[in-house]
């Protein structure tokens, strides 16, 4: 599709979500950056930053913009299942100014249960109600596994102890779209981890709706937020990968933006945590990082309002928005390409889903990092 | 017979926590029971792995306490491994701590805690004016207190309110209730602060990202130091998570304990927050370390609130037992001994009062049986409450100076006895109290980093894991939720067991097998209900422990994975760890 006839499409798409009615009719997004102290100005700038995070063309800024004053036309269902509240709390973090979170924490948040004030039978009340009122409407997140070990026993809530498994099927029946924030969510997680004491799975073995995986452990808020403005520009799923995470956010390996890349390429390793190489900041591959098999945006996006990033604090990358990372990515701190090559891969393994590499390709990655790294060891010049 | 009053889920929490209580006519509670309806399972999980990927998988717990259990875990195996780490190591381990206890400490007292003190719909009725004069009574140098701030203030939740959908997020609770005891302008004076310290904790988690990569679940623990050497030599960086902590130590003093005074002055005479507490035995471990063998806190216990005598940990006392949590061994165990296998038995059919006060089906707890995924510890037999009012409570009696101080000038400030501390309303004041003790100290921690990045760069300290030989270790210490500790034994090179003993745990634990209680059982009886529909007495006496219930419940099964074998009926699913 060229720029003009997507900027068409977009056009067409806002202008059908502004027909629909605000869940609060005298609040809109720009009145309330106004209350909260942003200039048109500042929205302007993160618009257009958002505008990279989804690799649109500059030009798509003001579009981006508009998509985001009509966010407050779609209602959000956030669900705890089997989870650890780290995917919320990152949502929390948002970068400066604290656009993203305005979006969720003011307009819309029909529920969610670390922000919402009531309790008990209350809160039961507040999600049927948002269900069935905004039938077909909303959008639901979702973050944490679904166990589904002892019919779905392991996780229980409410006054009615029903199950999550349950919660979370009625909840995705009438969504309008449904995105499964963070790894848990998305492929299980941590507690889906060998031996998988609980059967958690990913809510898309549990729905029969399409769902968008937003990995991550936990996701940063720009993929988060990403995800949600992607939805309303294109009122369609993003091109996904093979894992349905959009392409827009995991289309790259955390390796092909690395801050280190240039010391990967001249052969320069960190041996060990806390030697000389370290404090001159070479490559962390040989202590384990796994970004060379990992797809996700961290090294561009950063986290923390751009603080940092885990290779920047100097430890490797663990591959936190890849399937089943906990088992096929381990040891953390010792190098994957000479060793558990085949788990990871698999037949449908990190590489393979970026389109433009095929298997082949990996393979050769692969084991070409492990010849490199091995070559570097002799050759390296301050030996 | 009592009524009971289910409720669940308990939201404002990490995790999955439900709270049902028995009345009498009264509305007195009778009898209480807490059950966790959430199980993980992670400590399965970490059986048979490399012993330096389990800190990752730790941290996982919880998102929130998010370097708590990364951090104890890394330490359980340093110990196991007799490594004991570089100075920079652990005082950069420090200033991430003191980036987690602030983050914590503010949004639980804010976005967690506070709607249960601070009644937002009463907020709309104040005077903007009176309210910024009267914020200068609690603090000489008050934070979005300014006229124009508060007025801004109102008219968006005004806003909220007069939409015909009402408040979003703060919808449906319960406003209004005769149990908050605020004026209109305190109310606006503390639901400016609830605001502002959204902003604040993006501060208190860039601090920790500075040096950990990112915030939740930081990555630059390694066993044996920390990874981020080239942030420790960069001065920018440094000074970066100064003016962050200056920014965040101005907000502590100037808002956080500004609104625990004024909270101190008006619930001083509502029942629900200064009735006794149940249990009065309290215990901490020494932990933020602040200079070369010198800690912030201090270690030990004080029995029946005695604060005339405190006693030493022996940590061989310390154990877990299973009588009424959903696991198949009951007798008390050692962590590093600690088996126990799921042995899940369900919620039973009942009824409750409902959201209308008629009694409604509903699913209960079997108080008679097993009813939490959550095991009950023990320290020499007695139930122990953990958190920062027993960090406060152990320091004071210890004679912590530091503690000591920050303690006294409270209540000098406002008034109360000593045995104030011993209430609801002590244990949410000795929370911003530990806050004050760390923003009053935490710069010698930075100062003493400073000091030897001068003259030493080591930042790991090398080791090695021996198949043949078998390992055990402990990390112990007090996070943000009270004392926690990671036991771990190594044996082939892999881990052989996994334990966490964890502060909600001590404190969420259900009835043992000689029938005591736990804390959070033991302290909502005897309180009184005001409407069995907005049981917000029971929400703020429970929120006022910082619930945190993904770390609570774990699991010590050793033997991997039996649970098929436990026949369950589907309708009564529950629990959790």
């Amino acid at each position: 599709m060229n720029e003009s006839s997507l900027l068409q499409r977009f056009s067409e798409r806002i202008n059908a979500l502004k027909k629909l009615p605000k869940i609060q009719e005298n609040k809109s997004i720009p009145e309330l950056l106004e209350e909260k102290g942003f200039s048109r100005r500042d929205f302007m700038k993160w618009a257009s930053a958002m505008t990279a995070v989804l690799s649109l063309p500059a030009t798509f800024a003001p579009t981006v913009a508009e998509a985001a004053e009509v966010a407050d036309r779609l209602p959000i269902i956030w669900l705890h299942m089997a989870e650890c509240t780290g995917c919320s709390e990152s949502l929390l973090r948002t970068t400066y100014p604290t656009i993203d979170s305005l979006i969720f924490d003011y307009i819309s948040l029909e529920y969610h249960e670390t922000i919402m004030a009531a309790v008990g039978w209350q809160a039961e009340h507040n999600l049927e109600h948002a269900i069935e009122k905004y039938k077909g409407r909303y959008i639901l997140m979702v973050e944490g596994g679904i166990p589904t070990g002892e019919h779905g026993g392991y996780l229980t809530i409410g006054p009615h102890g029903q199950t999550g498994l349950k919660t979370a099927q009625k909840a995705s029946e009438d969504a309008a779209a449904i995105f499964a924030i963070g790894t848990c969510s998305a492929f299980g997680g941590i507690q889906a981890a060998a031996p998988n004491p609980t059967g958690s799975v990913p809510l898309s073995e549990v729905t029969h709706k399409p769902v968008i995986n937003v990995p991550g452990c936990p996701p940063s808020e720009k993929n988060i937020v990403g995800t949600l403005l992607h939805y309303i520009l294109y009122g369609t799923l993003p091109a996904l990968d093979a894992y349905n995470r959009p392409k827009w956010a995991y289309g790259l390996r955390i390796h092909d933006l690395c801050e280190r890349r240039g010391r990967f390429d001249a052969g320069e390793f960190v041996e060990a945590f806390g030697d000389s190489y370290a404090m001159d900041g070479y490559c962390l591959y040989k202590v384990g990082c796994k970004g060379p098999y990992t797809f996700n945006n961290c090294s561009r996006e950063r986290f923390n309002d751009h603080t940092s990033w885990p290779i920047q604090a100097g430890h490797g990358c663990i591959g936190c928005s890849e399937p089943d990372f906990w088992d096929t990515m381990g040891p953390y701190e010792e190098p994957l390409a000479d060793r558990l090559y085949e788990t990871v891969f698999g037949g449908l393994g990190a590489d393979a889903t970026a389109d433009k590499i095929g298997m082949g390709v990996l393979t050769a990655v692969g084991i070409g990092i492990a010849a490199h790294a091995a070559i570097s060891s002799i050759k390296n010049p301050k030996e | 017979m009592g009524k009971r009053v289910v409720v669940d889920p308990i939201t404002r929490i990490e995790g999955h926590l439900r709270a049902e209580v028995v009345v009498n006519d009264e509305g007195v509670i009778e009898n209480a029971y807490i059950s966790s309806t959430l199980w993980r399972g992670l400590e399965v999980i970490a059986k048979g792995r490399d012993p330096r990927d389990v800190p990752f998988m730790m941290q996982r717990i919880c998102g929130v306490c998010t370097f708590s259990h990364y951090l104890k875990s890394t330490m359980a195996v340093e110990d196991a491994l007799g490594i004991k780490i570089p100075l920079n190591a652990e005082l950069t381990r420090t200033l991430m701590n003191i980036a987690l206890f602030l983050h914590d400490h503010v949004v639980h007292f804010y976005q967690l805690h506070g709607l249960d003190w601070v009644d937002i719909v009463s907020a709309l009725k104040a005077d903007p004016k009176k309210a910024s004069e009267l914020a200068f009574k609690y603090s000489d140098d008050p934070v979005a207190t300014g006229v124009n701030d508060l007025i801004r203030v109102q008219e968006k939740v005004k806003k909220f309110a007069e939409s015909p959908q009402g408040l979003g997020p703060f919808a449906n609770a319960y406003w209004g209730h005769p149990t908050y005891r605020f004026t209109p302008e305190q109310n606006l004076i503390a639901l400016s602060h609830y605001l502002k310290a959204l902003e604040l904790q993006r501060v208190a988690a860039r601090m920790m990202a500075i040096f950990g990569g990112k915030n939740p679940h930081p990555q630059s623990l390694t066993v044996g130091g920390v990874t981020c050497i080239m942030d420790l030599q960069d001065p920018a960086r440094m000074g970066e998570w100064m003016a962050q902590f200056k920014e965040m130590a101005h907000f502590v003093i100037n808002a956080y304990q500004a609104d625990i005074i004024m909270a101190a002055e008006m619930y001083k005479d509502e029942p629900s927050v200064v009735k006794p507490i149940g249990v009065k035995n309290f215990m901490a471990h020494e932990d933020m370390l602040i200079g070369r063998e010198d800690y912030l806190f201090s270690s030990g216990y004080v029995l029946n609130g005695d604060l005339s005598k405190v006693y030493d940990i022996n940590e061989d006392l310390i154990t877990e037992e299973a009588t009424h949590s959903w696991y198949k061994d009951n007798e008390p165990l050692h962590p590093y001994e600690g088996k126990t296998n799921p042995n899940y038995t369900g919620l039973r059919e009942g009824e409750s009062v409902g959201p209308d006060g008629k009694m409604t089906h509903s699913k209960l707890i079997d108080e008679s049986k097993k009813y939490s995924w959550i095991k009950s510890p023990r320290y020499d037999g007695q139930p122990m409450e953990v958190g920062p009012l027993a960090c406060m409570v152990v320091g004071y009696a210890r004679g912590n100076e530091k503690i000591k101080k920050a303690v006294d000038d409270f209540l000098h400030r406002t008034g109360l006895p000593v045995d104030a501390l011993f209430t609801t309303l002590g244990r949410t004041a000795a929370r911003m109290l530990q806050a004050k003790v760390i923003v009053e100290n935490g710069m010698t921690a930075f100062n003493n980093l400073v000091e030897n990045l001068k003259v030493d760069q080591t930042t790991c300290a090398p080791y090695v894991i021996d198949k043949n030989k078998e390992y055990r270790g402990r990390g112990i210490g007090d996070v943000p939720r009270g004392m926690l500790s990671h036991w771990i034994r190594i044996k082939n090179g892999v881990v052989e067991n996994y334990q966490a003993v964890v502060p909600s745990t001590w404190n969420a634990g259900p009835i043992d097998a000689s029938g005591r209680q736990g804390p959070y059982e033991a302290d909502l009886i005897g309180l009184k209900i005001h409407d069995l529909t907005q049981p917000l007495e029971i929400i703020r006496v429970i929120h006022s422990y910082d619930p945190c219930i993904a770390c609570a419940v774990h699991v010590m099964d050793t033997k991997g994975n039996t649970l098929s074998e436990y026949k369950l009926d589907p309708l009564y699913g529950t629990c959790s760890v």
